[in-house]
């Protein structure tokens, strides 16, 4: 993955607009968050493999940016994205990593199913 | 002094939760010449250390994972390493019942004298209690004489006021090293806690020794069972 280039990330959304696509979304602090910080209120949520037909796909602010996806009967976004590549199998794949390259979240579009 | 065993089956869900605190046991037995099974439940698709920049993706950190996995293996000289396909921080929603029979397929295809997994509630990670409660239950439900030893490990904050000292103490310093290879074999996991390791440990650093040398269970007590 390489540092978000916000004009080639949003010509890859607008690639996959108005298609079916398989959507991976995950926010996530780490299942240790609450062992290593006493009180830590961890929250998250993943989805993967669920299909959307997306009419707009849109890169938005600076550095972390956020992703929109709107959708006939409403919208995907993710916020702190960082990182962006399209794989061998020409998924794009978009992350966001903290300074210690955790992930803190991923958004990730395809045109076939991610594994399991 | 580590008991002669007929067959030592460890369950965790992640790869690398043997590397901490088992490798030196599962390399000690292996030395001994008691046949060890391995069974990884997952393959750490959901860890979240990528580097920055990153080394890794969200897809393809499961395949790194488990070259690391099949190195860890090799290195604790384990010949069978099972990967039972599941995935990362699901555990705990699968069926309780598939996953009692998870591991009652494993004791029944390996008749081990010894288990080794995590302690149920007391073990931090949602999937490291699921595999233990799978664990204690698959074994609750043989008669009595046929269960094997339940070693397991806690690690929550509250463990020492919950379950005390672990009575099973394991000096596994005579296979330091490969419980070395072990944990650099999980690079993708550990290679910023080695680096400092790896520097405490040159420079003798008492509490570095003994976190290498010492692995530290606590046999499943039935009497005070979890649930
Ligand atoms: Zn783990």
């Amino acid at each position: 993955m390489q540092p978000v280039q916000p004009n080639h990330l949003q010509e890859l959304l607008n690639s996959f607009a108005n298609k079916d696509v398989y959507i991976h979304l995950e926010t996530t602090n780490g299942a240790y968050a609450g062992h290593f910080k006493e009180g830590f209120f961890n929250a998250g949520a993943f989805i993967r493999n669920v299909v959307v037909n997306y009419e707009l796909g849109k890169v938005a602010g600076d550095s972390p940016h956020r992703i929109g996806l709107k959708l006939p009967y409403g919208w995907i976004y993710a916020q702190g994205i960082t990182h962006y590549t399209v794989d061998e199998k020409d998924r794009l794949l978009m992350a966001g990593l903290d300074p210690e390259g955790k992930l803190a979240v991923s958004l990730e579009i395809s045109e076939t199913p991610f594994t399991y | 002094m580590i008991k002669e065993e007929r067959h030592v089956l460890v369950i965790f869900p992640h790869p690398d939760d043997e590397a901490f605190g088992v490798s030196g046991t599962i390399s000690t037995y292996i030395e001994m010449g008691v046949p060890v099974t391995y069974a990884c439940l997952t393959l750490g698709e959901m860890g979240r250390n990528l580097g920055n920049p990153p080394f890794a993706n969200r897809e393809t950190l499961p395949l790194i994972r488990k070259k690391e996995l099949l190195q860890a293996a090799a290195s604790m000289g384990l010949s069978d390493l099972r990967m039972m396909g599941l995935r990362d921080k699901t555990i705990e929603f699968e069926d309780d019942e598939k996953m009692v029979k998870l591991v009652e397929d494993l004791i029944n295809d390996t008749n081990p004298s010894l288990v080794i997994s995590f302690y149920p509630g007391l073990s931090v990670h949602p999937d490291h209690d699921a595999t233990a409660r799978a664990v204690v239950r698959a074994i609750r439900r043989m008669p009595v004489a046929d269960r094997p030893s339940l070693y397991t490990i806690a690690f929550a904050n509250n463990t020492l006021e919950i379950l005390g000292e672990p009575d099973i103490i394991h000096n596994v310093e005579a296979v330091a090293d490969k419980k070395i290879a072990t944990l650099n074999s999980h690079a993708s996991q550990t290679v910023w806690m080695m680096r400092d390791m790896e520097k405490r440990l040159a420079e003798n650093d008492a509490d570095a020794l003994k976190w290498l040398h010492t692995e530290r269970f606590y046999t499943y007590d039935w009497n005070n069972d979890f649930e």
